[in-house]
C-alpha cells in the first residue's frame, strides 16, 4: 500500500515533464529567433560559442541544485561550495604543487564532503534546509577567504589547467566546431544525471523525497540515508563547476560565488522544475540554463542598458513559472 | 493558447524595451565600456562622464560592469557579448587582468583598439590607459600644505602601502614636490597603515607622540585619512593641517566642519570622458601616449558644494 504513491507518482511526473519541457524549449527558440532577427551579431559562430560558455558554470551548478529541488529541498550554498572548490584545487595545484588528476579529485571529493555535511544537517539533525545551506553559505564563503588569504590563487604553475573548460578537444577533431570542453562537460554530466535520475534507485527516491517523504520513511527505506546521498551527489556536481570557473579564469577568486545560487536556482524554476518538490528534469534545467544566458547575452548584443536586462529577466522568471503554473492548474 | 500567448505578450514587451534601445545607433561608431562596478556612486560619475563624450562626438557608446568586484567570470561574459557586437572600440577596466588576456587577445586579432581605464589592464594590449596622475596629484597636495603651514615646518605622511602604484605614485609625488619646492618643509616620517583605519589612527598617534611639533599630516588615501582624523581627535591635538585623498563621508564631513584642511579628488567623470575619446582616437589610427591623465581636483571647505566638485565626490 505504502508503496503505491511512489509507483502513481512516476508516469505522471514524466508526461507533464514532456509538457513543460515543451513549452520552455519552444521560449528558447522563440528567443533566438527573436535575437537573430533584431541583430545580425547574435547568430555568429563566436556569439553562440560564448552564451554556450557563460552557461556551463551555471547549468553544472543548476544540475546540482534540480537534484536537491526534487527532493523538496533548497541549497543555497551552491554558489560559495563552487568557490570553495576551486579554492581546493587551487591549494593543491599551485601551493602544493601536485599533478592535476589530483587536484580535480581534490575538487570533487571536498564538494561531495560539503554535501554530505549539510545532507547530514537536514536529513539527521533536522535543521530546515533553508537554514543548513544558508550556514553552510556562509561557512564556505568564510574558509574561501582564509585559506586562499583573500586574494586569487592563480594556476601559472599548471599551464594544461586552463584547457579543462577553454580548450577544446572537439574543435582538435573537428575544427569547424570548436565547442569548449566545459560545455561539452556540462552536456555529459546532464546526460548522467538525467539517467540517475530516471533509471536508478537514487534517482527514484529522489522524486519520492520530494512528492511524499513519509510515505518513503513508513515503506521503511532508509529515507535520511538517501538524502544525504542527494546532498553529497549535488556536492560533488558543484565541485566540477568550480573546476570548471577556476579554469576558464585560471584562478580561483576566493571573493566570487555568492548571488551564484539565485543564478541556478533560476534556471531550475523557468526549467519546470517545482520547488514544492517531487517533479522535474535535468532536461528542464538545461534549457532554463540557456535561456538566462541566451538572454541576458541578446539584451547586451541589442545594448540594452544594464539596469532594464535585470528588470526583463525578472520578468521573464516570473512569466516562465506563471505560463507553468497555468497549464497545470488546466491539467489538474 | 493562454501560454504561447503570455509568451508573446511578454516576449513583445522585451522587443519593445530593446528595439527602444539601440533603433538609434546602427551607423554610430559605436564603443562598449567595461568596467569594475556598475551601482557604485564612483563607476555612475564615469559612465556620466562616457555619456557626455558619447553625445558630444557623436558615438553611441554603453556601460556595463558587474555587480560586485568578485565576478570576475559575469566581467568576462560582458566582454565576450561585447565583442559579438564589432564594436570599434573598447574601453576595459579589469577585474582580474589575466583571466581577460584570452578575450583581449581575440580583440586584438579583430583589430579592435582596447582603451583600458580606472586601474588599468596588466598587458601591453591596450592602446592607452586613461587614469589619474597619481603623481601629479600628490604634488598639488604638497603644495597645498606647503600653503597652509606658512612654507615650512614638519610634515608626515600617513600611505596605505609601498607596493602598490597608487600608494607609491602618492608618496613619491608628495615628497619630490616637497624636496623640489619648499627646502624649509621637513618630511619627518612616512609609515604604512594598510589603508586601514584603526591601523592609520595608531600610526599617526605614534607620530603626534614622537613629533609635538609637527605642522601638518597628508594621508594618501581615504582610510589612511580617516586614520589620521582619529588619530587627531583622540589626542585632542589642535592645530595640525591634515589633507586626505579621495571623498567619502567621514572626510566630507570632517572637511565641512573644518578638522581636514581639504582633500584631493580623482575625476570618475573625467575617467569615463577621456576614455570614449581616447577610444575615437584610436579608431582614426592617432597615435595616443601610453598614458592619459583623466585629470583630480583639489576641494575644501569653499568649494565642496560646487555643482563641478559635488559631481565627482562621493559618500
Amino acid at each position: 500500500m505504502t508503496a503505491t504513491p511512489i509507483a502513481t507518482a512516476k508516469p505522471r511526473l514524466l508526461a507533464s515533464g514532456a509538457q513543460q519541457k515543451l513549452l520552455a524549449f519552444a521560449s528558447l527558440i522563440v528567443l533566438l529567433l527573436f535575437f537573430s532577427l533584431a541583430s545580425p551579431n547574435f547568430l555568429q559562430t563566436a556569439n553562440i560559442l560564448a552564451i554556450l560558455q557563460a552557461t556551463s558554470v551555471n547549468g553544472v551548478l543548476a544540475i546540482a541544485a534540480t537534484l536537491v529541488i526534487i527532493t523538496g529541498g533548497i541549497d543555497l550554498s551552491v554558489g560559495t561550495l563552487m568557490t570553495f572548490t576551486a579554492v581546493i584545487a587551487g591549494v593543491v595545484l599551485t601551493f602544493w604543487g601536485l599533478a592535476m588528476p589530483v587536484g580535480i579529485l581534490a575538487a570533487i571529493a571536498a564538494g561531495a564532503a560539503c554535501g554530505f555535511i549539510s545532507g547530514s544537517l537536514i536529513a539527521r539533525m533536522k535543521i530546515p534546509p533553508f537554514i543548513a545551506t544558508l550556514g553552510m553559505m556562509l561557512i564556505l564563503k568564510g574558509l574561501s577567504l582564509v585559506i586562499s588569504g583573500t586574494k586569487p590563487i592563480y594556476f601559472n604553475d599548471t599551464p594544461s589547467f586552463p584547457q579543462l573548460s577553454t580548450g577544446s578537444l572537439i574543435g582538435a577533431l573537428v575544427p569547424a566546431l570548436p565547442v569548449p570542453n566545459g560545455v561539452m562537460i556540462l552536456f555529459i554530466l546532464a546526460l548522467i544525471i538525467s539517467w540517475v535520475l530516471n533509471r536508478t534507485t537514487l534517482g527514484r527516491y529522489c522524486f519520492a523525497l520530494g512528492s511524499n517523504e513519509e510515505a518513503v520513511r513508513l515503506s521503511g527505506v532508509n529515507a535520511d540515508g538517501w538524502k544525504v546521498a542527494i546532498y553529497a551527489l549535488a556536492g560533488g556536481i558543484c565541485g566540477i563547476a568550480g573546476l570548471l570557473i577556476a579554469s576558464r579564469l585560471n584562478s580561483a577568486q576566493p571573493a566570487l560565488g555568492q548571488g551564484y545560487e539565485l543564478d541556478a536556482i533560476a534556471a531550475v524554476v523557468i526549467g519546470g522544475t517545482s520547488l514544492a518538490g517531487g517533479r522535474g528534469s535535468i532536461l528542464g534545467t538545461i534549457i532554463g540554463a540557456l535561456i538566462m544566458s541566451v538572454l541576458l547575452n541578446g539584451l547586451r548584443i541589442l545594448s540594452v542598458a544594464q539596469e532594464w536586462q535585470t528588470v526583463v529577466t525578472g520578468v521573464i522568471i516570473i512569466a516562465a513559472v506563471y505560463a507553468d503554473m497555468l497549464r497545470r492548474r488546466r491539467a489538474g | 493558447m493562454l501560454n504561447r500567448r503570455t509568451l508573446l505578450a511578454t516576449l513583445t514587451a522585451g522587443s519593445l524595451l530593446a528595439t527602444s534601445g539601440f533603433a538609434l545607433a546602427q551607423d554610430k561608431m559605436y564603443i562598449p565600456l567595461i568596467s569594475k562596478g556598475f551601482q557604485h556612486q564612483f563607476w555612475q560619475a564615469v559612465k556620466a562622464g562616457a555619456d557626455k563624450a558619447a553625445a558630444e562626438f557623436g558615438v553611441e557608446v554603453t556601460f556595463e560592469g558587474p555587480d560586485t568586484e568578485a565576478q570576475v567570470d559575469k566581467q568576462m561574459d560582458m566582454l565576450a557579448a561585447a565583442l559579438a557586437k564589432k564594436p570599434a572600440a573598447i574601453g576595459f577596466a579589469a577585474l582580474d587582468s589575466q583571466a581577460a588576456t584570452p578575450l583581449l587577445k581575440q580583440a586584438q586579432e579583430a583589430g579592435i583598439p582596447i582603451i583600458a581605464f580606472d586601474s588599468g589592464v596588466d598587458s601591453d594590449i591596450p592602446a592607452t590607459t586613461v587614469t589619474t596622475d597619481n603623481l601629479a596629484a600628490a604634488a598639488l597636495a604638497a603644495d597645498k600644505m606647503a600653503e597652509l603651514i606658512g612654507g615650512a615646518g614638519k610634515v608626515a605622511l600617513v600611505v596605505h602601502d609601498q607596493t602598490s602604484r597608487t600608494g607609491i605614485d602618492r608618496r613619491d609625488g608628495f615628497v619630490n614636490e616637497v624636496k623640489a619646492k619648499y627646502p624649509n618643509i621637513e618630511i619627518v616620517d612616512i609609515q604604512y597603515g594598510a589603508g586601514d583605519q584603526l591601523q592609520s589612527t595608531e600610526i599617526t598617534k605614534a607620530i603626534l607622540t614622537a613629533h609635538p611639533d609637527i605642522k601638518g599630516i597628508f594621508g594618501a588615501n581615504e582610510g589612511s585619512a580617516i586614520g589620521v582624523l582619529n588619530a587627531i581627535k583622540e589626542t585632542g591635538t589642535k592645530g595640525v593641517v591634515v589633507i586626505g585623498y579621495d571623498s567619502g563621508k567621514l572626510q566630507k564631513d570632517a572637511i565641512r566642519s573644518g578638522e581636514m584642511a581639504g582633500a584631493i579628488t580623482q575625476n570618475p567623470v573625467g575617467i569615463g570622458y577621456e576614455t570614449v575619446k581616447a577610444a575615437i582616437a584610436a579608431v582614426k589610427g592617432e597615435k595616443l601616449p601610453a598614458k592619459i591623465d583623466s585629470g583630480f581636483k583639489w576641494y575644501d571647505k569653499t568649494n565642496i558644494d560646487d555643482p563641478e566638485i559635488a559631481a565627482v565626490l562621493y559618500d
